[in-house]
């Protein structure tokens, strides 16, 4: 298997995606394209890790916010409380809100469609709640890191590099993770409970299983990019950590993409934060971004339910055996 | 011969409505049993229970002598049972062979991804889809839909195959065609419980046919003998000369009741 990936092309395409983040802000110290690019990383993330859930096992899950602000939460406190080194910390954070989700998704997943969606809100109303009032998190003002946090690093300028080729390691990774899981008995499996959950069970599908699998898979990825991300600004509250808001722009970005797929997915993420970029600093958009996103929303559940990768697929039926 | 299938006492309550009764009834390996029965007499029901849709409310299924009564779908899938849906079940947006290779993947064998792909491919010829491998399921015609279920039902290498009326909705020509692939299916050694509503193919196809009606069994017996009997013309067959006619002596009187 994993010598096989190695000979198809699409592995490549990812191989190189990755090469052109970590390069590219290299050449001519560019700041300002690696702190864009930084952030279309987390999305790619944040999109990636939610395809699972949403592309392959037809679940729509509103709180995948809930992951990257868990993610951010510990590691800083780790980080800041426990003194731990920063890899550490978001190893940690990664395992412990994968396991709290293999707990939740057990509970949850037994709910299907409009029921799952509310109860996944739910859950991020119930977490941050619980963070707002936590006194050893900061309660609702939050942690601050200090300066001195960047110091293992070889100071703030170094840890922002460091922090920018972490950020893309784990965009790789969930590029990675989302093709090798498509390509597997196991993303077999999740296609079929996307299709047709009784179906799939009737076939031997081990449903319950698979589901809360596949729920706590997706959530370690967006713990660490939570943990760097926070770790990046040196400082978290709950309402930035829980912004239900984020959680609604990955779903669109993977809708626009075209869920169920590895390179629309990543291609919508990209696209939408270099469009929410421009809106933001665009003085007659800005702080509008939410609003375009809601129009976009509409307009692909309306006229391209199978999204950019649909249409281009329509266009270039060979690219399908190339891509994902 | 050993009994492949028990059911003993097996009852099935829907809120006032008694769905199975004190069901019990044994299956030989290497059977094809025929159940039929009216409409709502609790054939589709007892196979939701047979393989897990449905929990019994009282009374045991056994397969090859493991209790399964009390398993989920997906468990009894694993013990060597599939089965195909009166109203087809495809994955839409998955291919042919996808939709094969799940069956293979998490039925009996459970295969890896690799070897599934083959007993896939190997499922869909035996049901003569060889050439539409790489179809989505929803641009199948509905003959095709069908034969789908059943190449699914087969990749997972079954050794007990509950068939739901899959003669339903399909001309003369393709009804030849899934009969041959049914008797095709028996001879590799699989057994099969079968509910038709086409008697003529199904007194022809079954070793031994049980009838249910109100959730009972009616009769239980050779085919002749079953259409023979004075309760069955009564409650299902409805017409002597229709019961004559499937005892051999009649011509090619149909009759697809119920």
């Amino acid at each position: 298997m994993s010598l096989n990936l190695l000979r198809r092309p699409f592995f490549w395409i990812i191989t190189l995606v990755i090469a052109v983040f970590a390069i590219s802000p290299l050449i001519g110290n560019d700041v300002q394209l690696r702190e864009s690019l930084a952030l279309a990383a987390v999305y790619i993330t944040l999109a990636s890790n939610l395809n699972l859930m949403l592309g392959y096992a037809g679940y729509i899950n509103f709180g995948s916010i809930v992951f990257f602000g868990l993610g951010g939460y510990i590691c800083i406190w780790l980080v800041n409380a426990q003194g731990w080194p920063l890899g550490l910390s978001l190893l940690a954070a990664g395992v412990g809100v994968s396991t709290l989700a293999l707990i939740f998704g057990l509970g949850i997943l037994r709910l299907r469609g409009a029921f799952f969606a509310l109860s996944t809100i739910g859950v991020v109303e119930a977490v941050q709640a619980f963070v707002q009032n936590f006194e050893p998190w900061g309660g609702s003002a939050g942690i601050y890191l200090s300066g001195q946090v960047f110091q293992p690093l070889g100071g703030p300028a170094r840890a922002l590099w460091v922090i920018y080729f972490m950020m893309v390691a784990v965009m790789g990774l969930s590029l990675y993770l989302s093709y090798a899981i498509k390509t597997s008995k196991f993303g077999l499996g999740l296609l079929a409970i996307g299709q047709n959950e009784d179906a799939a069970a009737i076939l031997g599908v081990p449903t319950p299983r698979y589901k809360a699998l596949v729920y706590s898979v997706s959530a370690f990825l967006p713990a660490i990019a939570g943990g760097l991300y926070f770790f990046k600004s040196a400082f978290i509250q709950p309402a930035d950590a829980f912004d239900l808001s984020l959680s609604t722009e990955a779903l669109v970005v993977a809708m626009l993409g075209g869920q169920g797929t590895v390179t629309g997915v990543a291609l919508g993420a990209y696209l939408y934060e270099e469009l929410r970029g421009y809106l933001l600093v665009s003085e007659t958009f800005s702080h509008f971004q939410l609003v375009i996103a809601g129009v976009l929303l509409l307009v692909i559940v309306l006229f391209f339910p199978s999204g950019l990768m649909g249409f281009i697929y329509s266009r270039f039926p060979r690219l399908q055996k190339v891509l994902e | 011969m050993t009994a492949l299938l028990e059911l003993h006492r097996v009852s099935k309550r829907f809120g006032g409505l008694l769905a199975v009764h004190n069901l019990s009834f044994a299956m030989r390996e290497g059977e094809i049993l025929g159940l039929i029965g009216p409409n709502g007499a609790g054939k589709s029901t007892l196979f939701n229970l047979i393989n897990g849709v449905y929990a019994a409310n009282s009374g045991r299924i056994v397969f090859s002598g493991t209790d399964i009564t009390r398993e989920r779908p997906f468990m009894v899938a694993r013990h060597g049972i599939a089965r195909t849906h009166q109203i087809v079940q495809p994955l839409t947006n998955m291919t042919v062979l996808e939709n094969c290779a799940v069956g293979a993947c998490f039925g009996r064998e459970n295969l890896p991804l690799g070897r599934a792909t083959e007993a896939a491919r190997a499922a869909a010829a035996v049901v003569g889809l060889e050439d539409r491998l790489h179809l989505l399921a929803l641009h199948l015609t509905i003959a095709g839909k069908k034969r789908l279920e059943l190449a699914r039902a087969l990749a997972a290498q079954p050794k007990l195959l509950l068939l739901d009326e899959v003669l339903a909705g399909l001309n003369p020509t393709e009804i030849d065609h899934m009969i041959a692939v049914i008797r095709r299916i028996r001879d590799s050694g699989v057994s099969i419980l079968i509910i038709e509503h086409l008697m003529q193919a199904i007194m022809s196809l079954s070793d031994r046919i049980v009838v249910l009606n109100y959730g009972q069994k009616l009769a239980e017996g050779a085919p002749a003998e079953v259409a023979r009997d004075p309760q069955v013309i009564e409650a299902y067959l409805g017409d002597p000369k229709l019961a004559a006619e499937l005892e051999g002596k009649g011509g090619q009187g149909s009759g697809a009741h119920g």
